[in-house]
């Protein structure tokens, strides 16, 4: 039923007791058109998609945990656009526009809050790529600013920037249409609106193994029994190459984890989200929600080790020695699959009928829109949706990467290779 | 917090060390030779097991040699230890 006023006047008078779910918990039924294992946002938004654009009727989204309970409501909310290649500036723009009309599109507030995402640089050097980084933006079309030193001081009075290890401020840049969304919401948001048109959610399922017949894939292997379907699609982040090897596959992906943390809540401090080697904003109860790079070594547990946090702690406590006397709430960490340009994988596989949408790596869910809609198109057509056609499982034969360590936040992993 | 075992200094906290990915990664002896697929197995496709992981650590900031390292990448476990020479091309942690 479609959210209105009337109707949260009406529950507001019984006291909000009485809410329907905004999703039925499905039994697996013995067949589906496609199945997509992971239900996070990526496979929710492409179940979804693969009803509203595709018109396909059995869908099926199963998840080991529950939805939402992965990357999705773990990292740190953060929407942008501000690539630099031209394949991925289109792409993430792409979602970036699907996120500024998804509260209307599913009738339920993400709370989209478009308050700029801001980059520093602490040498010339790193403010000339920004530059770079801002030239190919707009090329693209795409609006973004290169900042002076005395406007970042008019955006972030309390930023230190100088400080007495010889760091400067040299300038930086701001995509004004960068932003925050409410992270649970987009999972909340697709599956309610995925579940509306007939899509079965399947929580607390997890995939066994696969059964392939001639080099196709002809159903999945679950705790929960076995389902029939010739259309599978990967939506499992850090589990992707542990499920791709149930298929017999390697994929160019390493698992490492990726953490978080949250402040107490104080006053109004930081109006814009600080992007970079270390990355912050506040969220709307008032704490800081601080992200950094991944921990040092791949890793399946999904914790987050100490020497990244004290890392991510001195470079904030550097830029703002106020956040110093803050106390910490929650940390946490999520697994994610990273692949060797930084760039996902959208793509089929060499077993036939199972479609990849992995290597999303620490991107993921600004691209969750966007996924959706190439990932339905890829199981729906058998082809790439031609926002998403440079992410092809062969680039890493053919040697047509798309190297976005930059952008992603990721260009000081020394090791990954 | 993890810790290894140097088999040159003794155990340390693994702020002392440098993760270098996985072990035994072969070059293809002649890469004129070798197919696309290989090269691209080699320079791009690593084990990335939940379980029991071979890879090299170097001992950054202690004596700085690279160690030969079998680890759980789950439990992060450091399950052996070695010097990197012939035995730590093996498939399997020594007994």
């Amino acid at each position: 039923m479609a959210h209105s006023i009337l109707q949260l006047a009406r529950h507001a008078l019984s006291g909000h007791r009485h809410w329907p779910a905004f999703w039925q918990n499905a039994q697996p039924r013995e067949r589906y058109d496609v199945v997509i294992i992971g239900g996070g946002g990526h496979g929710l938004a492409t179940a979804y998609y693969l009803m509203r654009n595709h018109g396909i009727r059995r869908v099926a989204v199963i998840e080991r945990g529950w939805i939402g309970g992965g990357n999705t409501g773990r990292n740190t909310a953060i929407v942008r656009s501000n690539y630099l290649a031209a394949p991925s500036i289109r792409f993430y723009d792409f979602s970036l526009r699907l996120y500024e009309g998804l509260s209307r599109e599913l009738d339920y507030n993400i709370m989209l809050s478009q308050r700029g995402v801001v980059n520093l640089a602490f040498s010339r050097h790193q403010l000339r790529l920004m530059n770079r980084r801002v030239n190919a933006l707009r090329h693209a079309g795409v609006a973004s600013e290169l900042l002076t030193t005395a406007h970042i001081r008019r955006l972030l009075p309390m930023l230190r920037e100088q400080s007495a290890a010889g760091r400067r401020l040299f300038g930086g840049f701001i995509q004004r249409r960068g932003g925050v969304v409410r992270h649970d919401a987009v999972a909340w948001g697709y599956a309610r609106a995925a579940n509306a048109l007939g899509v079965d959610i399947i929580q607390d399922c997890e995939v066994t193994g696969f059964q392939t017949s001639h080099g196709a894939v002809t159903g999945v292997e679950t705790r929960r029994g076995f389902i029939a379907t010739r259309r599978v699609g990967l939506a499992v982040a850090g589990s992707s190459s542990v499920l791709a090897a149930k298929l017999g596959l390697a994929l160019p992906i390493t698992t490492m984890a990726l953490q978080a943390m949250v402040s107490e809540p104080v006053k109004p401090v930081l109006d814009v989200v600080l992007d970079g080697a270390v990355y912050v904003s506040q969220s709307d109860r008032g704490e800081l929600v601080i992200g950094g790079g991944t921990d040092v070594h791949t890793s399946y547990a999904q914790r987050s080790g100490i020497q990244r946090l004290e890392d991510n702690m001195a470079a904030l406590i550097d830029l703002f020695p106020a956040f110093g006397r803050l106390r910490f709430m929650r940390q946490w960490a999520g697994l994610v699959d990273l692949t060797p340009d930084a760039s996902p994988i959208l793509d089929s596989s060499p077993v036939n009928g199972v479609c990849l949408s992995c290597g999303w790596g620490t991107y993921g869910f600004k691209a969750i829109p966007a996924g959706g809609v190439a990932f339905a198109h890829l199981l729906a057509t058998g082809t790439r949706h031609a926002m998403a056609h440079a992410f092809s499982l062969d680039r890493f034969r053919s040697g047509a990467l798309i190297d976005e360590g930059g952008s992603s936040g990721m260009d000081d992993r020394e090791a990954l290779l | 917090m993890m810790q290894i075992p140097c088999p040159y200094c003794g155990t340390r906290d693994a702020f002392e060390f440098t993760w270098g990915g996985q072990a035994a990664v072969i070059r293809p002896a002649d890469p004129q030779a070798c197919s696309d697929e290989e090269w691209c197995g080699y320079l791009f496709i690593r084990n990335n097991p939940k379980g029991l992981h071979h890879e090299r650590w170097c001992h950054t900031y202690g004596c700085g040699q690279w160690l030969d390292v079998w680890r759980d990448t789950l439990t992060h476990l450091i399950e052996h230890v070695g010097i990197i020479g012939a035995s730590s091309a093996h498939s399997e942690p020594p007994a």
